[in-house]
């Protein structure tokens, strides 16, 4: 951290910091639940948490509107905005440790991209679909296609840098850029073809909302996500030694393609699931990670599941004040977490630049 | 209690619920949010505007209306946000959502009706007609679906007559962020509105709003450019606009020929739309100019 050092510190760095990470889980817990509380608490509606949970311990019945604004808006935006936030976090700590590089995101690994396409495509084209599948999908063809289309670029990234069994990371970030550019182009001609209010729906897609959390969203991400969030435990030690590069992460017996193959399918995963559900949210990703490895040094360990926690908190947050600051009308949550996150991430460089090694 | 028979009564109690629904859905509605400028307006014109408790961003007439919260933008509503308000009758334009909201207000027994948008005559009585069954004022609302039908004819009719049989060729230009010209072709409420009042749309090689090429719009050749009053210097702004490269050889900048016109007024297709046609026809063939 800082360069005067007491005495005590110098004999046992790593134990202490391991004991302030693990402190900082505790407390991290503990935030992410009490946000939680104001979440289902705080909304547009007059409708009262505490009034409700009253009634319920006195066995009284809630009313509709109550029920409805509880259980069917404020319960699945929750849940919603714990897996985004979590799942955006986390997925930018594991991108940063694979890349070794503090800028990056999980857009390098084309999820972005090909999923932004796809919402693109199904809300132009979206009608021109046989009546059949359209009844099929229903309200979700948005989110299916985004899903299925950050998976599909996440593959055609990683066959394009993978020779002979090894992946190469500098390859998939040179056609990262090239598969982000193709898909920009082809956007832009279905957005000249989109009509006036699918233009405005392009562009709330892209500013991100939880305000369409149902609970059939939640069902279907919260598998993907929690086994994304799952694996990431295991990429900790793999993390950990790529620091170092890769050569030497290799010698120090770390199997850095499966570190590799986990990271980016792990990523995928969450990421794509995330997008699909609540567009395009940014900087929750880059900001997340950042904070904690200057609060509690960069192992990954405590990393990922910190940045999980702090992701999940920041986004819950953030949706609370999208949700009330115009009400009864509601400002996209992308537009909330740029507005708060860009002058943080500024704040950070400015602050610590000797510290990120910049 | 067996399987089957808790199935029954879970089957009836829904089936209540429905009914309840119904019932709430019969009683006159007291507590309305509408959504789309021209539903609003409707509801203006039938005198109804007492039961009006909020209105969305694009219902910006008449002024009173702008004191009554906003819920937001028509495509992009949210659920709690609209609830907060207790209403009780929503009435909104075709396209208002986004789906998952309009199911959670149906869920809360909150009443919905669509109104379908079609840029003609037609289309404005057949709005008219469905807000006043909403409203429960259907007399009222025959009556001024006749009334704007009487409007409209006469103001059409006024409008052939001014043309003359010359019409002229209308550029409805909605943009001209970085020099690019967004102009409105066909199955727009531009167009719909232009050819209301006498002229011909300059533009028939695509539908909706777009933006062009330079000469495409030199070669389309507009005797008059139509745009939406934004406020501020128009002097300063029309001249800049007839020194963009791609409008300078049309009859329409040589002629200094540009109309604007307030952009609910002019392309709202609601009670208005007579008033509209009228001041669009003076605007393009009048003696006043």
């Amino acid at each position: 951290m800082s360069l005067a050092v007491d005495a005590p510190s110098v004999h046992a760095p790593p134990m202490d910091r391991r004991v302030q990470a693990r402190r900082l889980t505790v407390a991290l817990s503990l935030l992410l639940a009490v946000t939680s509380v104001f979440s289902l608490a705080w909304g547009a509606s007059g409708t009262s948490l505490w009034a409700a949970m009253a009634d319920l311990a006195a066995g009284r019945e809630l009313s509709r509107l109550d029920r409805i604004v509880l259980f069917d808006i404020r319960l699945p935006r929750l849940c919603l905005g714990i897996l985004v936030g979590a799942s955006l976090a986390a997925s930018g700590a594991v991108m940063q440790g694979l890349f070794r590089n503090p800028l990056a995101d999980p857009g390098l690994i084309g999820v972005s991209a090909g999923a932004g396409l796809a919402a693109i495509t199904a809300i132009v084209l979206g009608a021109m679909l046989p009546p059949a599948i359209r009844e099929l999908t229903g309200n979700y063809l948005v989110p299916i296609s985004a899903f299925f289309g950050g998976w599909g670029s996440t593959l055609v990234l990683y066959r394009v840098a993978t020779r002979h069994g090894q992946t190469s990371v500098a390859t998939m970030l040179l056609a990262g850029i090239a598969l982000g550019a193709l898909a920009g182009a082809l956007s832009g001609i279905l957005v000249y073809m989109a009509d006036d209010s699918q233009l405005r729906d392009l562009t709330f897609w892209g500013m991100g909302s939880l305000a369409g959390a149902t609970w059939a969203k939640v069902m279907a991400a919260t598998p993907i996500i929690l086994a994304a969030l799952a694996v990431t435990p295991f990429l900790a030690r793999g993390l950990n030694g790529l620091a170092l590069g890769e050569a030497a992460a290799g010698h120090i017996g770390i199997s850095v393609q499966l570190i590799k193959n986990t990271s980016i399918l792990a990523v995928a995963a969450a990421t794509g699931a995330a997008v699909a559900v609540s567009g395009g949210i940014g900087f929750i990703g880059i900001v997340v990670p950042h904070l904690l490895r200057l609060a509690t040094g960069p192992d990954h360990h405590s990393l990922l599941p910190n940045a999980a926690l702090l992701g999940a908190t920041l986004l819950l947050a953030a949706d609370m004040i999208a949700r009330v600051i115009i009400a009864p009308a509601e400002l996209p949550i992308g537009i909330v977490t740029a507005v708060l996150g860009a002058p943080v991430f500024l704040w950070i460089l400015l602050k610590r630049r000797g510290a990120l090694g910049l | 209690m067996s399987p089957f028979s808790r199935l029954y009564i879970t089957l009836s109690l829904l089936l209540v619920t429905m009914m309840a629904g119904h019932m709430v859905m019969a009683q006159t509605a007291s507590r309305i949010v509408t959504v789309g400028g021209s539903v609003t307006e409707i509801v203006y014109a039938l005198d109804q505007q007492d039961r009006l408790i909020a209105r969305d961003t694009t219902s910006s007439y008449p002024d009173q209306v702008t004191e009554l919260p906003d819920i937001g933008y028509a495509r992009a509503l949210s659920p709690e946000g609209v609830l907060s308000v207790a209403p009780d009758l929503i009435i909104a334009i075709e396209g208002a959502g986004p789906p998952e909201t309009i199911d959670v207000l149906k869920a809360a027994q909150v009443g919905y009706v669509s109104v379908p948008e079609i840029y003609s005559a037609d289309g404005i009585v057949t709005k008219i007609r469905i807000v006043g069954a909403a409203l429960d004022q259907g007399q009222a609302a025959e009556a001024l679906a006749q009334q704007v039908t009487d409007d409209l004819s006469a103001a059409q009719a006024a409008a052939v007559k001014a043309a003359g049989g010359h019409p002229k060729k209308v550029l409805f230009i909605l943009s001209t962020q970085g020099g690019r010209i967004m102009a409105g072709g066909r199955n727009s409420a531009a167009d719909g509105i232009i050819r209301m009042a006498g002229g011909i749309n300059a533009i028939t090689a695509f539908d909706g709003y777009k933006p062009m090429t330079d000469e495409a719009v030199t070669i389309a050749a507009p005797d008059v450019i139509l745009m939406m009053d934004r406020g501020g210097d128009h002097g300063a702004a029309t001249k800049e606009l007839l020194m963009m490269p791609a409008l300078v050889p049309t009859p329409a900048a040589q002629n200094g020929k540009v109309v604007r016109m307030n952009g609910l007024h002019l392309l709202g297709f609601g009670p208005r739309t007579a008033s509209a046609i009228t001041e669009l026809s003076q605007a393009l063939y009048g003696e006043t100019h």
